[in-house]
C-alpha cells in the first residue's frame, strides 16, 4: 500500500533522507528550513539506517563537513536558507573543484543581507549561475510541491553521483513549510561498503589504499595552470552532457499559447492559478515551468517563443531567470520577453500575476 | 468540491492545529489538501494564520488572496482578512475581543462564542475544536468522523486519550453557532 | 645497469616505504619533512596504510598529499577539522588526522579547530608552530612571537596594533572531549623520537574513538625567518620554546 502522508516540505525532506539511504546530514539551524534537522533528530536514524546526523558550528562548518563526507563517497547532505547559502559558496566552490557528489538544500528567504525570512527566489544567480569562485555548475532542481520536496532527495543524489557534482534543491519558505499530501519514497538500504568501493572506488578518499592499490584524493588544487585548464575542459565538457541529457521541464497549455509566463517553484504554483483563470476567459495562456534551473530548458523556451506575442518571467525577485529566459528567446525572435517580480519576501497573489499579464496582452 | 479557508487569529489559539486537523480529515476523505501557515517571528505573541485548501483536483496556488470561509479570532485578523471573503461566502469569528465586528453585506458573517463555552467546558484547550465544530456545521465539507480519523492521524498515540473531549467540543460548536 | 642488492648490501638508511618518490618541495632546513617521515613511518609500522584518511590544509603542507602515500582530502584554507570530522563520523574504524599550520589553525579556521575539540571529535590535529605564514610569504601569523619581524610586521610584532601570540594547546587541553594535548620539536633526534610517540599515541586514541588528540609541533621556518637552518634551530629554542613549552598538557588515554 502506498505510504501516503501529510507532511510539511521541511519535514519531508528529512524523511526522504532516511529513506533514500543518505549516510550523512550536517547542517546548521537557520529560519525557514529548521523543521529539516529537527526532524532528523527526532527520528534518531543512526539507531536504524546507520545514518549520521550532525549539528554543526556554522553553515561554513555544514559544507566543509559534506565535503569530507563526499570525499569518502559517502551519499551527504545539507540545508540552510539564503544567509547560510552565502557562506557555503566557498565549500560548494571547492565540491564542484574537487568534482564532489552531495546534495544541498536551499530553503531560500528574502535578501540582501539578514533580509527576511519569508519566502523569495533571489537566490537564483547565487546557485544557478555562480556564488563561489571560479568556472562551475551544479545541478539545481525547483521543486514546487511537497511531494516533489521528497522525490528530488533521491533524484538530486542520483543526478550528483551520476556527474560526480553537487546537486542543489532551490525552493523557499513557502514550498518548505507548507503541508501537503505525499506519497513518500520506497525505503532503500544505505550502501555497504563494497557496493561504495564498486560504484566510487576510483576516487573516493575510504582509506582503503592499500587494498585498492593506490591512493585516491580529493583535491580542487592545480598549481600548473596548464593543468587547471584541462581540468576545466573536463567540467566544462560534463556541464555540456548534463545540458544535453537531465533537463527536466513541465508544459502546461503551452502547445496553442499566445501568452507564456515562465516560473519555478511557489512561483509557478501562483502561475497556475492564473492559467486556469485566464483560459476559463478564454485567453490564451500557457506556463513553462522549469524543474532543473541548471540545466535550463532554453530549447522549450524558445520553441515556445515562436508561436507565442508575450513571454512574462514571474519571479519572487527583481529579475534573474529572466535573464536566461532572454537568452533562449534570443533578440532575432519577435516575442516579447518580460518580467514580473516581487522580491523582499513577498510572494505574488495570483490576482497580481493576472494583471500584470492582462496588461501585456 | 474546493473549499478555500484562512483560519487566523493570536499564536496560542491553537490555529495552526486546527488548520492541520482539518486538512487531515481532508486527506482520510481522499481529497487534495493544501496548509500554509504563516510563520515565524510573528507567530510568538503576534498573530498566526494559516490557510487550508481542500479540493478534488490538484490543487494549484496555495498562495491566494480570496477565500471562501474566513475564520477570525481576534481583532487584528478581522482587521486584516474581513474583506478577504469572497462575496457571498462565510465570515465566522469568536465575538471574543472583537471591538469592531465586521460591516460587510455581501458576505454571511456567523459567530461561535468559543472562548465563554470553552470556559464552560473547563477546558481551554478545546476552544480550536469548538470553533471547528462550527465551522463545519456551516460548511460541512468533511464529516465529524473523518474529523475523528484525522486526530488519531496527526495527535501523537499518548494524545488518542483527549479524542473524545476534542469529539465533545465539535459537537458543542456546531449546536452553537449563530 | 647498477643492480639494487649492491645498494642494499651498504643501505644504512632509506626512506620510509610510505613517501613517495616526488620532489618535495620544503625548503632545506623545514621540519616538514621529518614531521612527514615520522607520520609515514608510524602508519606503516602500525599498520595503517589501509586504514587511514588525512586532510591537507592550506598552507605549506597543502601538497603533503604529494609526499605520503595514502588517501588525502584536501582542505579549504582552514576547514580540515570540519572535512575530518565528517570522515571520522562516517567511517569511525578508520585512522583519520588533520595536518594544519599556525595560520589554518588557528587564525581561518579557529571556529572549526574549536568546535571539533567541543565535540570532541577522534580525529587527531597535528599542528605545525612555526610562527609564520611560509607558503604565503613570511606574514604575521597569530603565534607569531611579541617583536617578531614578518612580512607584515616589518618592524617586529607590535602588541597595540597586533594583538599578542596564543596557545591554542593549552585552549585545546581545556575541553573535556580532549584526551590527549602534547607539544613537541622535531630540532634534534631525541626530540623526533619523543614526536613520534607522541603522534603513534594520538594515532592509537583515534583508532580507539578515545576523543581528540592534538599534538603541536613547535617548528622552524628557516626561509620566513631568514635564518640558515641551523641558526633556525637556535632561535626556536631561545624563542619559541619559552613561549610554547614542551611536554604533555593533558594525557587522560
Amino acid at each position: 500500500m502506498e505510504d501516503i502522508k501529510l507532511l510539511k516540505g521541511n519535514e519531508v525532506l528529512a524523511i526522504a533522507a532516511i529513506r533514500c539511504g543518505a549516510d550523512g546530514y550536517f547542517g546548521y539551524p537557520i529560519t525557514p528550513q529548521s523543521e529539516v534537522m529537527e526532524t532528523l533528530m527526532d527520528e534518531r536514524p543512526w539507531l536504524t539506517t546507520g545514518m549520521v546526523v550532525l549539528q554543526a558550528e556554522s553553515e561554513t562548518s555544514s559544507i566543509n563537513m559534506i565535503y569530507g563526507g563526499a570525499a569518502a563517497g559517502k551519499r551527504v547532505m545539507t540545508s540552510s536558507s539564503s544567509p547560510g547559502l552565502s557562506l557555503m559558496c566557498e565549500g560548494l566552490s571547492y565540491l564542484a573543484g574537487a568534482e564532489l557528489p552531495c546534495l544541498v538544500v536551499n530553503v531560500a528567504r528574502g535578501g540582501p543581507g539578514l533580509g527576511s525570512i519569508q519566502a523569495s527566489q533571489a537566490d537564483y544567480f547565487q546557485l544557478v549561475k555562480g556564488g563561489g569562485h571560479g568556472d562551475y555548475k551544479l545541478i539545481v532542481l525547483a521543486p514546487n510541491s511537497v511531494q516533489e520536496m521528497n522525490d528530488f532527495v533521491g533524484l538530486g543524489f542520483d543526478l550528483a553521483f551520476k556527474y560526480r557534482i553537487p546537486a542543489v534543491i532551490l525552493t523557499d519558505g513557502i514550498i518548505g513549510q507548507m503541508m501537503e499530501k505525499v506519497t513518500l519514497s520506497p525505503e532503500r538500504p544505505r550502501r555497504t561498503e563494497e557496493e561504495l568501493a564498486k560504484e566510487c572506488g576510483d576516487w573516493a578518499t575510504t582509506g582503503r589504499k592499500a587494498s585498492r592499490g593506490k591512493a585516491n584524493l580529493a583535491n580542487s588544487l592545480f598549481l600548473d595552470s596548464v593543468d587547471l585548464e584541462q581540468h576545466n575542459l573536463h567540467l566544462q565538457k560534463k556541464y555540456r552532457e548534463i545540458e544535453k541529457n537531465e533537463v527536466l521541464c513541465e508544459q502546461i497549455q503551452v502547445e496553442d499559447a499566445e501568452y507564456i509566463m515562465v516560473a519555478y517553484g511557489t512561483s509557478s504554483r501562483i502561475c497556475m492559478k492564473v492559467v486556469e483563470d485566464m483560459r476559463k476567459e478564454g485567453h490564451k495562456v500557457g506556463l513553462i515551468r522549469p524543474i532543473t534551473l541548471f540545466p535550463f530548458p532554453t530549447e522549450i523556451i524558445a520553441k515556445a517563443a515562436e508561436h507565442s506575442k508575450v513571454i512574462l518571467s514571474v519571479e519572487m525577485s527583481a529579475g534573474q531567470m529572466v535573464e536566461d529566459v532572454r537568452l533562449a528567446v534570443g533578440c532575432a525572435c519577435k516575442c516579447r520577453v518580460e518580467h514580473f517580480g516581487r522580491f523582499g519576501g513577498v510572494v505574488h497573489s495570483p490576482a497580481e500575476v493576472y494583471e500584470a499579464l492582462k496588461a501585456l496582452m | 468540491m474546493k473549499e478555500e479557508i484562512i483560519i487566523a487569529g493570536f499564536g496560542g489559539q491553537g490555529v495552526l492545529s486546527m488548520g492541520k486537523i482539518l486538512a487531515y480529515s481532508g486527506v482520510m476523505q481522499g481529497n487534495e489538501v493544501s496548509w500554509m501557515p504563516s510563520y515565524g517571528p510573528e507567530m510568538r505573541g503576534g498573530t498566526a494564520n494559516v490557510t487550508v485548501i481542500l479540493s478534488d483536483d490538484r490543487i494549484s496556488s496555495p498562495v491566494i488572496q480570496e477565500f471562501d470561509t474566513v475564520i477570525i479570532l481576534n481583532q487584528q485578523s478581522m482587521d486584516k482578512f474581513e474583506n478577504a471573503v469572497k462575496p457571498g461566502g462565510i465570515l465566522l469569528y469568536d465575538p471574543n475581543g472583537i471591538t469592531h465586528p465586521p460591516k460587510r453585506a455581501d458576505i454571511k458573517v456567523h459567530t461561535i462564542a468559543a472562548t465563554e463555552l470553552a470556559g464552560k467546558l473547563g477546558n481551554a484547550k478545546v476552544f480550536n475544536m469548538i470553533v471547528l465544530g462550527a465551522y463545519l456545521k456551516l460548511k460541512p465539507v468533511v464529516t465529524i468522523e473523518n474529523v475523528v480519523k484525522g486526530l488519531k492521524k496527526s495527535l501523537p498515540e499518548r494524545a488518542h486519550k483527549l479524542i473524545p473531549a476534542n469529539e465533545e467540543a465539535i459537537r458543542v460548536g456546531m449546536e452553537s453557532v449563530e | 645497469m647498477m643492480k639494487v642488492e649492491k645498494i642494499s648490501e651498504n643501505m644504512v638508511y632509506q626512506k620510509p616505504r610510505l613517501i613517495t618518490n616526488n620532489t618535495m618541495h620544503y625548503c632545506p632546513g623545514c621540519s616538514h619533512g621529518t614531521v612527514h617521515k615520522i607520520v609515514a613511518e608510524l602508519i606503516d609500522e602500525m599498520g595503517l596504510e589501509d586504514n587511514a584518511v588525512a586532510v591537507s590544509p592550506v598552507g605549506c603542507s597543502v601538497l603533503a598529499y604529494n609526499y605520503i602515500d595514502i588517501d588525502w582530502v584536501q582542505a579549504a584554507h582552514g576547514r580540515a577539522p570540519a572535512i575530518a570530522t565528517a570522515l571520522k563520523r562516517l567511517m569511525p574504524d578508520r585512522l583519520v588526522f588533520t595536518y594544519q599550520g599556525d595560520g589554518d589553525l588557528a587564525a581561518i579556521g579557529t571556529a572549526e579547530t574549536i568546535h571539533s575539540l567541543v565535540r570532541g571529535e577522534n580525529i587527531v590535529i597535528i599542528f605545525i608552530n612555526n610562527a609564520i605564514y611560509g607558503m604565503t610569504g613570511g606574514q604575521m601569523a597569530p603565534t607569531t612571537l611579541i617583536g617578531q619581524k614578518t612580512a607584515t610586521t616589518p618592524y617586529g610584532r607590535d602588541t597595540a596594533l597586533n594583538g599578542f601570540p596564543y596557545k591554542m594547546g593549552e585552549i585545546a587541553a581545556m575541553m573535556p572531549g580532549v584526551t590527549y594535548v602534547t607539544r613537541q620539536s622535531v630540532d634534534k633526534p631525541a626530540a623526533v623520537r619523543a614526536a613520534k610517540k607522541a603522534i603513534k599515541k594520538a594515532f592509537e586514541n583515534s583508532i580507539g574513538c578515545k576523543g581528540t588528540s592534538f599534538v603541536e609541533i613547535v617548528a622552524t621556518c628557516n626561509s620566513g625567518w631568514k635564518l640558515s637552518p641551523v641558526a633556525s634551530n637556535d632561535w626556536m629554542r631561545e624563542n619559541m620554546f619559552p613561549e610554547y613549552p614542551l611536554g604533555d598538557l593533558k594525557n587522560n588515554g
